[in-house]
């Protein structure tokens, strides 16, 4: 269970949260070819490390916000 | 040190690697090793390593709980499924050694309208496809499985199920074992202990690997790498579509047999059998966020642990023997992606997600063909990185999901 630090409510479990992927996913300006919209709907980063992600606290304050996670220890910066 | 005169003799060799192979394999689980065996068996080629970090068969091949079925919507996955259930069904003769294939049953439970709805529509499907498909009431469903609390108790009734008879489960540990001593019996160099830093790549094409073993050069690279596939890839120069997931399981203490076939539901989020030896066999779903860390939160296991009592009220004594996970590589429509890469002669098999173990001689077969050839084998066409751009998703949440 990981303890997560809502930035409003302070650390909570991670039961009271939703998983939102990875952060800063931005809509792509203007006119697209096929692949920069398949990299926008599809591809992520998917790093063995430290990384970037969006947890939404849904049965708490509802507010979305960002983490660095690492994915291998779960500390959490 | 010599060893004792009453050890067995070791099913394959321990080889160092060689400077030079025709197929350098990454990954020595389940497809893996069957890739390298289907190399030599049905296309000659010998000049093949399998690259293995760890020792063989020990991540997910390790770690899955072993179901086999085939019962998938759509045509694409069908027909790869089913070419590999048919695989299985001569695999034990065929590789000479005990994989306690059992074709027990699987049944897929229905927990609601939808969820009937969605089971039937895959019966008919699996039907159209050749597939053996039925669909049991509430009623049938106990007969079939006598132990399943079938009444409007449980928070999540069973309302029928799915029924794939020829599914079942076999011993993983015997099927990497058995891979592994024909691949070694051609002549495949299977290398333990021996992890891939980075590629050489030359306008466009890979021509050796470096490992923590030294430089490998290579003809051809091919990924099997399941849940690290994505590192792989970033070192190559290249995104995938993948996110790696820990996925939990467990087994109790032994049991005499209780349990005859094998059940799964989406619903709740539990699967269960009972292994030959006696311990009941259970999956969860996965964990939500992104881990390489072989573990998962003990809530999960929980759920994991309701939704099975609910089903079966029988286990509610049963102790809990040990629990683990492993990291499995989720694609955005569940569904594998096999072919080619953006860099030429470097192959990927990867985003088996929940159920690889499955697809393991299939997924060997075509994926084998796929590197032979150079080309995509007609069963893994629909299932190459391209679909991402194209559209042409072949979405298996319905009959994949978490339950795969």
């Amino acid at each position: 269970m990981l303890l997560i630090p809502c930035p409003f409510c302070g650390p909570r479990d991670e039961t009271e949260f939703r998983y939102g992927g990875q952060a800063g996913i931005a809509y792509p300006d203007g006119e697209t070819t096929d692949g920069e919209w398949a990299a926008y709907v599809f591809m992520r980063d998917n790093p063995k490390g430290w990384f970037h992600e969006r947890w939404f606290h849904a049965h708490g304050c509802r507010t979305w916000f960002t983490v660095e996670r690492h994915t291998v220890t779960q500390e959490i910066r | 040190m010599t060893r004792p005169s009453t050890h067995p003799d070791f099913l394959w060799r321990d080889p160092d690697p060689r400077p030079s192979y025709d197929v350098v394999i990454v990954g020595g689980g389940g497809h893996g090793l069957a890739t390298a065996y289907y190399l030599a068996r049905n296309h000659g080629l010998t000049n093949v390593a399998v690259l293995e970090k760890g020792w063989l068969a020990g991540g997910n091949m390790a770690r899955n709980t072993t179901i086999i079925r085939s019962n998938y919507l759509w045509d694409e996955s069908a027909a790869i499924y089913e070419h590999s259930l048919k695989l299985w069904e001569g695999l034990s003769e065929e590789l000479d050694y005990d994989l306690q294939f059992s074709q027990r049953g699987v049944l897929n439970l229905a927990h609601s309208l939808s969820d009937v709805r969605e089971g039937r529509r895959r019966v008919e499907a699996n039907r159209l496809n050749g597939v053996d498909a039925e669909w049991l009431d509430a009623a049938e469903v106990k007969k079939f499985c006598p132990i399943i609390d079938v009444s409007d108790r449980p928070r999540h009734p069973v309302m029928g199920a799915t029924l794939q008879r020829r599914g079942g489960i076999a011993k993983h540990d015997h099927v990497a074992w058995a891979l592994a001593r024909q691949a070694d019996a051609y002549g495949i160099d299977l290398i333990q202990g021996c992890e891939v830093t980075g590629f050489e790549i030359t306008g466009g094409r890979v021509a050796a690997v470096r490992t923590s073993r030294g430089r490998i050069a290579a003809g051809k690279v091919a990924l099997a790498a399941a849940g690290h596939t994505s590192v792989l890839a970033e070192l190559a120069g290249f995104r995938l579509p993948l996110q790696s997931h820990p996925l939990q399981a467990l087994v109790s203490e032994l049991l005499e047999p209780v349990l005859d076939c094998v059940v799964m539901s989406n619903a709740v989020h539990v699967y269960v059998s009972q292994a030959h030896k006696g311990e009941l066999v259970m999956g969860a779903g996965i964990d939500a966020y992104n881990s390489y860390g072989q573990r998962g939160g003990v809530h999960v296991i929980e759920a994991q642990m309701a939704a099975a009592l609910e089903l079966f009220p029988i286990f509610s004594r049963v102790r809990v023997l040990r629990t683990w996970a492993g990291i499995v590589d989720v694609s955005p429509d569940a569904s594998p992606i096999i072919g080619r890469t953006p860099v030429e002669n470097l192959f990927v098999n990867a985003g088996w997600g929940t159920g690889g173990f499955k697809a393991t001689p299939g997924s060997g077969w075509v994926y084998a063909d796929t590197i032979a050839h150079g080309r995509p084998h007609p069963l893994a066409e629909p299932f190459a990185l391209e679909r991402f751009t194209t559209g042409a998703l072949i979405d298996e949440h319905g009959a994949a999901a978490v339950a795969h």
